[in-house]
């Protein structure tokens, strides 16, 4: 979105560490009404976390699905379109995921199994966002309602098809994946961290540089920034959409990595819900740049395990309420919300004869 | 006379008082004043950017200074009929003119008596508007009437007009300035804000000029008095530069390298073409006069492709390119510089190499067909158009919006004019709101544009520009052509009151006869 001048990127940063010394300030509050001290519950929660291989383990293993969803985000956000499809983006993927793995020969090696779950759970999630971003482009419908309404009914279909046809017995989950799918697990002995955590570091480092160095992404940001002046220079305004959020739905799916391939290793109803939201959190705590979006997926990684190992001085809920805070106090600071979100909603509204160029983005 | 303070009729200004304002660190305005006397007519000019809107802002208790206070006479009311209009598009004139203050009972509005008022006031103006057409369906220049009379039922006894004659034909000025006289005769006070001198010479009593936020000239009593030169050189602080003329015209036997045949295009605000046939040689300047909103925008933006032609045909180099996309038609030849530099020409946070980029990323590619953004190609080009255009500050790493308008339009053009293969080129109020220098600048390079060879049609508000520059102009009117000077009648005497009057249709019917 901005140029990435140091000042750009100092100021992006001072907005998350405000956000996130405003969070700590309300949590303090909310310790000491418990009757905790909060220095003690936030050195117990630093030294629980990040005091230990294992802790690290876990809170990264947290972050890695979040890192997934919210650079799915990032990636429509940066073309000016708000994904809030993601959470529906990744069920499909999930399921698709589960399927394909649970249905390969037994004995189908990790390096084509692997890529064939991945490829599923992509394409179901791409899926989705194509259809969300073809909606948006060429029938002015708007991304977030559409998003919505595909949440609701990627729910219905999954459980649908679940019950029907694809879970096991009486079960609401899928067969098992072959062994050849499963992701080797990393760390220490005890956490679930596994291969999907560096596989989504790696998506992050590609996406930052499809951002900063490809014609796609100039494009995508001339489209997010001035779709008017993007439609002026001929940059493809509606592929651009349709490009953006294929990418978005596709990243998203790709959280079946972490969830089916390296945790459940079957889809199983209910995981993974809500992932998709954090995404959105995640994306605007991280300001939308790949790098922001892996600090902000850590952090959000780093407060949902706190509140477990902490949950003996506080409840867990108390951090539930801490990230909810952090991402209030981000988006009441971040003109990007303002900008890309509630504009982007009344966008469509107050478009009116030239404007109108963005949206049907010039002659056939 | 001149010298702010030491100003006998200083002391009987409706106004006191002086204001400095800054803007991200920089100072826009520096302890400026404004001393207004009743009866009179005030003009306030200087270059863009200079600081006017924000004084009179200020003064209209919009905008807030940074250090001083301005204060009104008591009695007083300020009527500010601003530079982008500031009408709700979705109300009615009468709506618009009680916003904040409706009148009626137990929350019933009782808008007649309202109405009627408003057209009694226009008629005696000589205003006429319409109280009950919905605002964003009338014309820039109708809007302005209903913005002033607005204002004056509000009662305004301090009218201040913000640029108001920059949608007006001449002689919708000259009526405009039979209302500000009468204003001023009833003993009201007018601030005419402009950046026109002829203007001035011909209405002004009283005169500040103000340069980057300071006033460095104020007169008092002034009719009758001024020349332009003394006051361009006033707001530029030395020489004026010299405006451009025509390049040698091409010759007859030129291809034809731009042309409209027939075309029709449809406006949601009656503001489309209506059979316009029009063919540019290459290196022809072409201008196309025209009150603003008579279907100047449809015509620009089908050209470019941003609007489908309901009817005819766009040819570039003898190529039907009318449904080729914006795409096909740039890597055929076509620039456009578009009208509004911020929404349509530039991403503003965006780099100057970012936005001399854009659109041009496969040309300027490194690899992969032009995937990968090449990222020596875009420099060297950024550095290209910098130097060349003397953009300041020189640094094509800074985001586009930390330049000025003139800079700003610079990096349009420039991007633009490089084009490989540039056949044609249409720029749309390419000086609209940018300094006197850039203004040289970009005549000069539309000029040498024409004299390589490239067709340029000139769309301008400005008739000094396109009398100055073109080979030919041609005059739009409810979206038709209704008229053509060719050559050296453009440099002759009375070729003003000519286009004006087609411009505003009264001479249509006598051309087409
Ligand atoms: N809201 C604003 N924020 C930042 N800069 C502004 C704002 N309004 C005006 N400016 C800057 O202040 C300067 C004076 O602007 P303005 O008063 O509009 O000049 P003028 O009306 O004389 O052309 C310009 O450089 C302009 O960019
Ligand atoms: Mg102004």
């Amino acid at each position: 979105m901005k140029p990435a001048t140091a000042a750009a990127v100092r100021r992006e940063a001072a907005i998350a560490t405000v956000a996130l010394l405003v969070a700590m300030a309300a949590g303090s509050a909310l310790i000491l009404a418990i009757g905790q001290s909060p220095a003690r519950v936030w050195g117990a929660l630093l030294a629980r976390t990040l005091g230990d291989a294992g802790g690290v383990a876990q809170v990264l293993f947290k972050a890695t699905p979040l890192l997934f969803t919210g650079l799915a985000v990032a990636i429509a956000l940066r073309a000016g379109l708000f994904n809030i499809g993601v959470e529906g983006q990744l069920v499909a993927g999930l399921l698709a995921c589960g399927v394909v793995g649970g249905a390969l020969p037994a004995a189908t090696p990790g390096l084509i199994a692997v890529p064939l779950c991945l490829l599923a759970a992509a394409t179901a999630g791409g899926a989705l966002g194509a259809a969300t971003g073809a909606l948006r482009a060429w029938r002015g419908s708007h991304e977030v309602i559409v998003g919505i309404l595909l949440n609701a009914i990627v729910g219905a279909v999954v459980l649908w098809l679940g019950d029907a046809y694809l879970f096991v017995g009486e079960s609401t989950r899928t067969a098992d994946v072959v062994d050849g799918a499963r992701l080797a697990t990393i760390g220490p002995a005890g956490t679930a961290l596994n291969t999907a955590a560096p596989l989504a570091l790696a998506a992050a480092a590609a996406i930052a540089w499809l951002f900063a160095r490809t014609r796609t992404g100039a494009r995508w940001r001339a489209v997010g920034a001035a779709p008017d002046a993007a439609a002026c220079a001929g940059g493809g305004v509606r592929r651009s959409m349709l490009t953006a959020m294929t990418l978005s739905g596709a990243i998203a799916g790709l959280a079946a990595a972490h969830y089916v391939l390296g945790y459940k290793y079957c889809y199983e109803d209910g995981v993974g819900r809500g992932a998709g939201f954090l995404g959105i959190a995640v994306a605007l705590l991280g300001r939308g740049h790949p790098g922001g979006v892996v600090a902000a997926a850590l952090l959000l990684g780093l407060l949902s395990h706190g509140g477990l190992v902490v949950s003996d001085l506080v409840p867990k809920e108390l951090f539930d309420v801490l990230t909810a805070v952090i991402i209030l106090a981000v988006a009441a600071s971040t003109p990007m919300v303002r900008r890309r979100g509630l504009a982007a909603l009344t966008r469509g509204a107050r478009r009116a004869g030239l404007s109108g160029v963005a949206a049907d983005g010039g002659a056939p | 006379m001149t010298a702010a303070g030491h100003d006998p009729a200083a002391a009987a200004s409706l106004i006191t008082g002086a204001v400095t304002k800054r803007y991200d660190g920089r100072t826009v305005l520096d302890a400026a004043t404004l001393q207004v006397r009743a009866g009179a007519i005030h003009a306030l000019v200087g270059e863009n950017g200079a600081g006017k809107s924000t004084l009179v802002k200020i003064v209209a208790g919009l905008v807030r200074p940074d250090a001083g206070a301005i204060a009104v006479a008591p009695g007083q009311r300020v009527g500010l009929v601003p530079q982008h209009g500031a009408l709700v598009p979705t109300l009615t004139v009468v709506e618009n003119a009680v916003l904040g203050r409706e009148p009626g009972r137990a929350g019933v509005l009782a808008l007649a008596p309202v109405a009627d008022a408003l057209r009694a006031l226009g008629a005696a103006h000589g205003l006429a508007v319409d109280p009950w057409a919905r605002a964003g369906a009338l014309s820039v220049g109708e809007q302005q009437r209903a913005e002033i009379v607005i204002a004056l039922w509000r009662g305004a006894s301090l009218l201040i007009l913000d640029e108001p004659t920059a949608v007006l034909a001449p002689v919708e000025v000259d009526g405009l300035f039979a209302v500000l006289r009468g204003v001023a005769a009833a003993g009201g006070a007018v601030v005419l804000v402009t950046h026109k001198l002829d203007e001035v010479v011909a209405i002004a009593d009283d005169l500040t000029v103000l340069r980057a936020g300071r006033v460095v000239r104020h007169d008092v009593g002034v009719a009758g008095h001024l020349d332009a030169t003394t006051i361009a050189r006033a707001m530029v602080g030395g020489e004026p530069p010299p405006r451009a003329t025509a390049p040698p015209p091409p010759a007859a036997t030129a291809a034809i390298a731009l042309a409209v045949r027939g075309l029709h295009v449809a406006d949601a605000t009656g503001a489309g073409v209506h059979g316009v046939d029009l063919a540019l040689r290459a290196g022809e300047l072409v201008g196309v006069a025209g009150v603003e909103g008579n279907g100047q925008r449809a015509l620009v933006e089908a050209i470019a492709g941003l609007r489908r032609p309901g009817a005819g045909r766009i040819e570039l180099g003898g190529v039907d390119v009318t449904g080729a996309t914006v795409a096909a038609r740039l890597a055929a030849g076509l620039g456009h510089v578009a009208e509004d530099r911020h929404a349509m020409g530039l991403v503003l946070d965006a780099s100057i190499e970012d936005n001399v980029a854009l659109g041009r990323e496969a040309e300027l590619g490194a690899g992969l067909g032009g995937w990968i953004l090449g990222r020596r190609a875009r420099r060297a080009l950024a550095d290209a158009i910098v130097r060349d255009l003397d953009v300041r500050p020189p640094d094509p790493t800074l985001p586009a919006r930390a330049l000025s308008g003139g800079n700003q339009q610079k990096i349009v053009v420039g991007r633009e004019l490089t084009r490989p293969a540039l056949r044609a080129l249409v720029a749309a109020q390419p000086t609209r709101g940018v300094d006197l220098g850039a203004q040289a600048l970009i005549h000069a390079r539309l000029r040498d544009a024409a004299g390589r060879g490239v067709a340029v049609l000139l769309v301008s508000a400005d008739l000094d520009e396109l009398l100055g520059l073109c080979h030919r102009v041609v005059v739009l009117h409810r979206g038709r052509l209704v008229g053509e000077v060719v050559g050296d009648a453009l440099r002759a005497d009375g070729v003003r009151g000519r286009l004006g009057a087609l411009m505003t249709g009264a001479a249509a019917a006598e051309e087409a006869a």
